[in-house]
């Protein structure tokens, strides 16, 4: 169900420019294999053998339906939530658990904490912690994607706490005033940290923020895999169209905590959760698909299977993988180091050496 | 070659970078039809049409954070923040996002943006019309940062930073925009990054200055010549990556330093030069290295001729330094 305050969008459930069945499956297995990577990961955290974790179960309807409307040419801004998002356009879940180990194979080079990715060439641009600022650049690349002429969007991924910030103000602002080919998908998961919705902002929606740029706003069920499909694909048609940029409130519920470092349970009640997960959106869809006879008890039950055989085969290639080089530490700060950091990367050699490290 | 200002030097490279490069954008706030407040985008509009020259709403970390969108697109945008003051709401963006841009993403993003800002003291532009706040960026890993003090350096800085691979804060001294004038040549004109000019060689001390402070240095070593003393002043033109060497060889020879800047003295660049000449120079000093700069109070409006350094706090701290030893 897609409910719009500004615009209807193009195509709605079931409509023409629907999921095609088939991707429905395959965004299926996508959510499953997500779910189950969550699961394992808050694990790996607890066991101390990676560092930390930001867990999404809960919204992998949005993750995968809004992935799956875009095109491989747009680009993605993300928050540090949507590693599924990654794994729909094509990075291999090495690459993603790789990354959380922060070890030699690291496309980041163990820059940066677990969830904070970039994958160069599936045009998914560096996350980084703090709030909204990927909001802004989403709205310069759709700038320069519109001055070279070429026909794509670019997609920024956010919370409901983000729309607080500077970032999502300036960000949304400069996109009315451009006209720019953007989707601003905010993720109200309902909580950030532990402030809940309500305290964010006395709006009635998040997504009625967007009157107030000039744009569409659209609030579409974030548990439901085809609605957030058809929300997105109708805002990227329309941006690709120089119709300007729509905002997105995909609505949800963040089941586990913030990240691994804080008890959702000092702030919300278990009641309340209980009830969000009447609305999983893996059992919603699972139970749509075995209504259809697209899937029955057997398959679902292997590509439960599977995706926990995947996970398991990655995580072991990426402890059996070295850490990253110590000297590397200097590079990338520049193109090339300047002289002060040759200098300092002598400086640690040496120390390191000293150490017999 | 003709004579202009530093202002019009900067347009001239401006110009002249949007003409050689497509992915040249400008933006920032006033910059297109008014051509900015300062002149500094005057006619671009007009030569290059509104789809490289925009006027933006009025907000810094929407300048900043859509400018490195355009970079990690593949443009080259030079982004105007009209006064240095009004940095600060863009400041997540510079040091959190685009100083880290490359490093976080293992070198799959680099980030070329450059920031073009105002700076500095001595128009009677009050608390937050003055600063000189260089110091935060050259704290933050990942940042270039310049400044020059002459219209041929300020077009050639200003290419060199345009052609360069990493993120530049470039720091324009505007009260001397329209005193400080010279020849500059014509054309893709550059001077380097990471390399200081010896403007006046001298004997008994060194005098590192930068920007808006150079011309005082100048005036402060002319007059102490008359006294018998021979100062040698050397423009350090990019505080990151900083010259050392030339900083290193100039105190070698005059064994005495006075760093001048207009910034505030507690953690400003004088004292990273200090604590340089202290760990590589140390053996070569004849007297304490001296600091003339702002001081460590905010920017003030009705006192800023006793806030900012002039020739003559300069040439007493040279006095001193060669009286020391």
């Amino acid at each position: 169900m897609v409910v719009s305050t500004t615009v209807r969008p193009g195509t709605d459930s079931g409509g023409a420019g629907a999921l095609e069945d088939d991707r429905v499956l395959a965004g299926y297995r996508t959510m499953v294999l997500a779910r189950a990577l969550d699961e394992r990961c808050l694990s790996l955290q607890r066991q101390g053998r990676i560092g930390f974790y930001a867990p999404h179960a809960g919204q992998e309807a949005t993750l995968v339906g809004s992935a799956l409307a875009m095109e491989p040419e747009d680009w993605v801004f993300p928050a540090y939530r949507e590693l599924t998002v990654a794994l729909v356009r094509g990075v291999p879940l090495q690459a993603v658990v790789d990354q959380l180990f922060g070890n030699a194979s690291d496309l980041c080079r163990g820059r940066q904490m677990p969830n904070h990715f970039a994958f160069r060439d599936q045009n998914f641009v560096s996350a980084s912690s703090p709030i909204g600022t990927q909001i802004t650049q989403a709205v310069g690349a759709a700038m320069a994607a519109r001055y070279r002429h070429a026909p794509i969007a670019t997609i920024t991924y956010f919370g409901d706490g983000a729309t607080s910030s500077n970032d999502f103000h300036a960000g949304l602002n400069f996109a009315g005033v451009f006209r720019v080919p953007t989707v601003f998908l905010c993720q109200n998961n309902e909580w950030a940290i532990s402030l809940p919705r309500e305290r964010q902002t006395r709006s009635s929606t998040l997504a009625v923020k967007a009157e107030a740029y000039g744009i569409p706003g659209v609030v579409v069920d974030g548990t439901d895999l085809r609605a957030v499909h058809a929300a997105v694909r109708s805002a990227r048609s329309r941006a690709v169209a120089g119709e300007g940029p729509t905002l997105i409130e995909a609505q949800m519920y963040r089941f586990g905590p913030h990240s691994t470092s804080d008890d959702p349970r000092r702030y919300r009640s278990d009641a309340q959760l209980e009830e969000a997960r009447q609305r999983d959106p893996i059992a919603k869809l699972k139970a749509q698909l075995l209504a259809a006879g697209a899937l029955d008890e057997a398959t679902d039950q292997r590509l439960w299977e599977e995706a926990r055989a995947a996970i398991a085969a990655a995580v072991r290639q990426a402890e059996a993988t070295p850490p990253v080089e110590p000297l590397s530490l200097f590079e990338d700060v520049f193109a090339r180091p300047t002289p002060r950091l040759e200098e300092e990367r002598g400086e640690a050699g040496a120390q390191l050496r000293a150490e017999g490290r | 070659m003709t004579e202009i200002t530093l202002v019009q030097a900067v347009n001239r490279g401006l110009a002249e970078a949007m003409r050689t490069d497509p992915d040249v954008i400008v933006l920032g706030e006033d910059v297109g039809v008014n051509g900015g407040v300062f002149r500094a985008t005057e006619g671009l509009l007009k030569e290059f049409g509104a789809e490289r020259v925009l006027d933006t709403p009025l907000s810094e970390t929407g300048i900043v954070g859509s400018a490195i969108g355009m970079a990690l697109y593949g443009l080259k945008p030079v982004a105007e923040i009209q006064f240095l003051d009004f940095i600060y709401p863009a400041f997540d963006q510079i040091v959190s996002e685009l100083a880290k841009m490359r490093y976080r993403s293992g070198g799959q993003y680099p980030c070329h943006v450059v920031v073009r800002s105002p700076y500095g003291g001595g128009i009677k532009g009050g608390l937050y019309h003055s600063q000189s706040t260089e110091a935060y960026f050259c704290h933050t890993a990942g940042l270039k940062v310049v400044v020059p003090s002459t219209p041929a350096d300020a077009k050639g800085l200003l290419l060199s930073a345009i052609a360069d691979e990493d993120p530049v804060i470039f720091l324009e001294p505007k009260r001397i925009y329209r005193s400080a004038t010279g020849e500059v040549p014509d054309g893709d004109h550059r001077v380097p990054l990471g390399s200081a000019r010896t403007v006046r060689e001298g004997r008994d001390a060194s005098v590192f200055a930068y920007g808006a402070m150079v011309p005082p240095s100048l005036e402060a070593a002319a007059a102490l010549e008359g006294e018998g003393i021979s100062a040698e002043v050397v423009d350090l033109r990019t505080l990151v990556p900083l010259d050392e060497a030339a900083v290193l060889a100039s105190v070698q020879r005059t064994g005495r330093a006075v760093m001048v800047h207009e910034a505030a003295r507690f953690c400003g660049f004088g004292a990273e030069l200090a604590a340089l000449l202290a760990e590589k120079a140390f053996y070569s000093l004849k007297a304490p290295v001296a600091r003339v700069t702002g001081y460590d109070t905010p920017f003030p409006y009705a006192l800023e001729h006793v806030y900012l350094p002039g020739p003559e706090r300069i040439a007493q701290a040279v006095r001193e330094t060669v009286r020391a030893s």
